[in-house]
């Protein structure tokens, strides 16, 4: 598998690492146990279209968001999550 | 030497009689010519027995020309090059190749083990599930010894392999498999049109079919136009044709997979080349021109040596120039397989006769056997007389019933031709079912890759080159190449005829999967006993499981399953298709990374210095450490780490923590990013201070700890363990960039820029002030305990500067650029010898933490919480921190967990042992009473006895009690005190001195 890193260009897949699901978001602090029970554990398994977390440690150390089809492995968009560059949201 | 190659015609072929080469057979001398292979050069000296087969010991000769090759599998080389499961029609002869026949005791010609043939009734399909159930524990020792001894293949070497093996990428526009006339047009139309090319080609010679049948191209004669093409091709900048390499494997985003084989036509590699090469190919467009396989019909006897597929045996005729029999009979059900006599004759070989399954022989096909002299039978052959020394007798069944019997010492046996669908099927593709050849043929195929020629069902010369040159040229514009590729080669078209025949029956064996002595018989107990998917086929009666993964078999195997069930072949289906095409060897794949390069290894900046000193190392991670320094009369480790514990303790040692995890948090908001992924708070932390960190995962589980600085108001640096230091600094990239991207912070490893040492001892600010510039205070008032700030030291380097203690002692870690560690290394040996100075290892280290009760990694294992390590406390409850939310949930905080607590023998001469479970005293041992374990033990120099740290439920409330260790490993039972698991200076005042 080859993903297109958004910096560093088209990569074999041993340079990156695979961490999973990128569609649930860590919920804000005060909430309930259930809440972070189901972000922690609880997981789709998709076969088809996904949207996952890879990281780019043999490369530029960027952890992008990759849309994947979890059946043929093709990979239609490579996103950089939303602080990996210098640009800072307003504190 | 032809005098010595009886069955070497004196004329033609593609070998240099020239360069004869001598080979050894099973010990006996041969001859033969480069350009031959194993198996040609066997057929020139009559050798038509060449191995026993799997199962029955039937005796096998040479059935193919080429990589489907299921029977001539031989042991080739010697000694530690032996390489078992070699196919001889692949193997390239040279002089001085040594090869051995296989499964065969104790010759070849005499093999025992043939009374397999006598109980063949219980060697049937699913034999091993019926035969050996019972008893179960003779499993084990009776029936798989005695099977393996009796079933089987080759040999593998048994010693390291002496040879290298290269890995290697390439990258191109267009990648083609195979060099017959439709791979070959394919790179001509591809490279013309600007591509850049790269064709595999496993043969040693280019050419693919044409090289044994000819044809006329574009109106000359197919061996000039490959060396026309050739010269083109090589004439092109960009075009890369690599031989002896086999495209195995198709992976994802145009990866492939090809093995080149560099010097397995050589005796051994030259110095410094290696034997085999694996490429991964990355490829833009690929063009698969692979061919396709003649397939046997089943019928009985069709093992003997001398029954040879048809098209192999006018290969070893016109392209080797041997003669695999003197009188030839041909079983075909197609048009193809009349070549073989139109070759055979034209090298002044006899016919024996035709036996055609088709009811309409041409009268072209009559005329030439009217004027040749033999006979054309309609109908099929169904059974073979002969044995070990070939064929003597063929038994024909005409059509309308009759019988006939044909004297010839060869057959020639072609049941059509399968496309070799491997490469567009490996993504799940399944291939579909073509009338007219009666064959499966590519049905679509993975991104970017296109089937043409015979791979695509196009057997036609002049199909081949026109598919083959538009497949190119469209590749070569689809990457954007918008060169001109010219006019396609052309060829008169062929027409193939053939009526499908799978299985003629008979008495006998009639093989199916010749590897794995599949039987006719076996698959039809197969359809009666319900296996009839075709994957339940495959699994039950092993077909199409043997190396050659079933290349010659399978497609007659379900065809027969299909006429057994009453459905179409098409309905049936096919089994997946599965890389790698060929057997590659497990030394290709690994390649140089094998013995001390299996992985990196990564050194210390004293670590040459350490060698220096006779330091044994061990291995922690990819790290050599150093793990003691024996000092010449010390009798073991024990006594050497004893004395480095009582040095430090009374004195002053140091020790390289170079391997921590090193991380520069730098930014505005480093200190509240950084009260987001420890429990305790940073961001209150002052310049110039340490405090140690612990961080959970999100699931409430300890993930790592560290000491963290800091330096400035918008700079911290953060140490992680040795083992996790790649791991957090991932984990804390993910914090930054996604769960957390309002934070203004930058991460920057520099665990591989500072060298660290420990520096720890009564007499460590002594050491130091030895090598720290004379301005900078190292008082106890100037820089406290937990202090953390820069320094410079003589000679003007800046160096970082922590009060931290592991040890326990009083104690300062000291970072310097790594270039200079080595050289302050060597200063604080020259300085401390006034102090006694002692290096210590990382067993003193070890031991001294146990002694300070600090947890490390066998108490950090990934079932902890912070409050089963004793730093419950740490949490804040003030923020929000990962793993926050989930450390609370009931069970991570049930009063009944098993915590940290220290152990000690109360047999002070015992020597504890981690691995012992703790267990109630006086309770009988078991899975119920399981109270906890030892984690971590050393010999206490300072208690002079064994103690540790164990995980023991409610064990901080159980504080003296005696409970009992029983630890089945080693079978020992005692008894031990839980205690505190500070077994040194409780109160601290050491490291704060």
């Amino acid at each position: 598998m080859r993903i297109v890193c958004p910096f560093c260009g088209e990569r074999e897949l041993g340079e990156f690492t695979y961490l999973g699901d990128a569609k649930s978001a860590r919920p804000a602090a005060g909430a309930s146990e259930d809440e972070v029970f189901d972000y922690v554990y609880m997981r789709d398994n998709v076969a088809g279209p996904m949207s996952e977390y890879w990281y780019h440690g043999g490369g530029c150390r960027a952890w992008l968001k990759v849309a994947r089809n979890t059946l043929t492995h093709e990979i239609s968009s490579v996103e950089p999550a939303a602080g990996v560059g210098a640009k800072q949201a307003a504190r | 030497m032809t005098s010595s190659q009886p069955y070497r015609l004196v004329s033609g072929g593609l070998i240099d009689r020239a360069a004869p080469l001598g080979f050894r057979f099973d010990g006996k001398s041969f001859a033969g010519f480069q350009g031959d292979t194993l198996a040609s050069a066997l057929i020139a000296n009559g050798v038509k027995l060449v191995g026993r087969s799997f199962k029955y010991h039937r005796p096998r000769g040479i059935l193919t020309a080429g990589s489907e090759e299921p029977n001539a599998l031989v042991e080739l080389r010697s000694g530690a090059r032996r390489e078992p499961n070699t196919k001889a029609t692949t193997a390239e002869l040279y002089d001085g190749l040594e090869a051995a026949s296989q499964n065969r005791w104790p010759s070849l010609r005499h093999d025992l083990m043939a009374v397999n043939q006598l109980f063949a009734p219980i060697f049937v399909a699913g034999f091993y599930y019926k035969t050996f159930m019972w008893p179960a524990r003779f499993w084990e020792a009776v029936y798989e010894p005695a099977i393996r001894r009796a079933a089987g293949l080759g040999r593998a070497a048994g010693v390291a392999d002496p040879d290298h093996y290269d890995k290697a990428w390439a990258h191109c526009d267009v990648l083609i498999a195979g060099s017959g006339p439709a791979g070959l047009a394919a790179a001509l139309a591809a490279g013309r049109g600007g591509a850049r090319v790269i064709l595999c080609e496993e043969d040693f010679a280019l050419g693919g079919r044409l090289l044994a049948d000819g044809g006329m191209i574009d109106g000359a004669p197919a061996a000039e136009w490959i060396t026309r093409t050739l010269a083109e091709l090589a004439a092109l900048p960009d075009v890369r044709i690599m031989t002896r390499t086999t495209l195995f494997g198709v992976y994802d985003g145009g990866t492939y997979g090809a093995l080149e084989r560099v010097n397995d036509h050589l005796l051994s590699p030259p110095e410094h080349q290696v034997r085999q090469r694996l490429w991964r190919i990355v490829a833009k467009r690929c063009v698969v021109a692979a061919g396709a396989i003649e397939r046997p019909i089943v019928f009985a006897g069709n093992d003997t040596p001398g029954v040879m597929m048809a098209s192999a045996m006018r290969t070893y005729v016109a392209r080797y120039a041997v003669t695999p029999a003197k009188r030839i009979a041909l079983f075909t059900n197609n048009e193809d397989g009349w070549r073989t006599v139109e070759t055979a004759l034209g090298a002044g070989l006899q016919i024996a006769a035709v036996i055609d399954a088709r009811p309409d022989v041409s009268a072209e096909r009559r005329a030439l056997a009217a004027k040749a002299g033999f006979a054309v039978l309609n109908g099929s052959v169904s059974g073979v007389e002969g044995g070990k020394d070939g064929v003597r007798k063929i038994a024909v069944s005409l059509t309308g019933g009759a019988r006939a019997e044909v004297e010839a010492d060869g057959l020639a046996v072609s049941g059509g031709w399968n496309p070799a669908v491997g490469l567009t099927s490996y993504h799940r593709g399944r291939p579909k079912w073509q009338d007219d050849i009666a064959a499966f043929v590519p049905d679509g195929a993975p991104p970017g890759m296109v089937a043409v020629g015979a791979a695509n069902g196009a057997f036609g010369l002049g199909d081949c080159l026109r598919q083959g040159f538009a497949a190119g040229a469209a590749a070569a514009q689809s990457a954007g190449r918008s060169g001109n590729a010219g006019t396609s080669p052309t060829a008169d078209e062929e027409a193939f005829s053939l009526t499908p025949l799978w299985h003629v029956a008979g008495k006998g064996k009639a093989f199916v999967d010749y590897q794995h002595d599949v039987t006719a018989s076996d698959i039809e107990l197969a359809q009666r006993e319900g296996f009839e998917s075709v994957e339940h086929l495959k699994r039950y009666t092993t077909l199409g499981m043997a190396t050659d993964q079933g290349k010659t078999s399978n497609v007659a195997g379900l065809a027969i399953m299909a006429a057994l069930s009453g459905k179409s072949i098409p309905e049936t289906g096919t089994t997946i298709y599965r890389p790698p095409y060929v057997p590659v060897a497990i030394g290709a794949f690994a390649g140089h990374h094998r013995d001390e390069n299996f992985h990196a290894t990564r050194l210390t900046p004293s670590h040459h210095w350490a060698a220096e000193q006779g330091a044994v190392f061990v291995d922690t991670g990819l790290w050599k450490r150093a793990q003691w320094y024996p000092r010449a009369g010390e009798k073991d480790w024990l006594e050497s780490v004893t004395r480095e514990v009582k040095a430090v303790r009374s004195g002053v040692g140091f020790c390289d923590v170079s391997t921590l995890g090193k991380i520069d948090v730098h930014g505005p908001d480093a200190g509240a990013f950084l009260d987001r992924v420890y429990i305790n708070t940073f961001s209150n932390l002052a310049v110039g201070k340490a405090r140690y960190g612990l961080m959970l995962r999100e699931d409430g589980i300890v993930y790592d700890d560290g000491t963290t600085s800091r330096l400035a108001e918008d700079h911290y640096f953060l140490t992680t363990t040795t083992a996790k230091a790649g791991l957090v600094m991932q984990h804390l990239e993910f914090c930054r960039q996604v769960l957390f991207p309002e934070f203004d912070v930058q991460l920057t490893s520099v665990s591989d820029q500072w060298a660290q040492f420990s520096i720890a001892g009564p007499s460590a600010r002594e050491l130091l002030k030895q090598v720290v510039d004379e301005s900078e205070d190292l008082s106890n008032e100037g820089f406290p305990f937990m202090g953390a700030r820069e320094v410079a030291l003589h000679g003007g380097i800046r160096a970082r500067l922590f009060r931290i203690s592991f040890s326990g002692e009083m104690a300062f870690e000291i970072s310097v650029p790594a270039r200079y560690g080595d050289a302050l290394v060597r200063n604080l040996m020259l300085a401390g010898k006034p102090f006694g100075v002692t290096p210590y290892g990382t067993e003193a280290l070890g031991v001294m933490r146990i002694e300070k009760g600090h947890v490390a990694g066998p108490e950090l294992n990934g079932t902890t919480t912070a409050a089963d390590l004793g730093l419950g406390k740490m949490m804040s409850t003030k923020k929000d921190f990962i793993g926050r939310v989930m450390a609370g949930r009931e069970a991570l905080v049930a009063p009944d967990r098993q915590v940290v607590v220290g152990i000690k023998p109360v047999d002070k001469t015992r020597r504890l042992r981690s691995g012992a479970h703790i267990i109630p005293k006086g309770e009988t041992p078991g899975p119920d009473n399981d109270q906890g374990y030892v984690t971590s033990v050393c010999f206490s120099p300072v208690l002079d006895q064994w103690i540790g740290l164990g995980l023991v439920e409610r064990g901080r409330e159980r504080i003296g009690e005696i409970v009992h260790a029983h630890d089945p490993l080693r079978g020992e039972d005692y008894d031990v005190e839980l205690c505190s698991p500070v077994f040194y200076d409780p109160d601290g005042g050491r490291q704060r001195g």
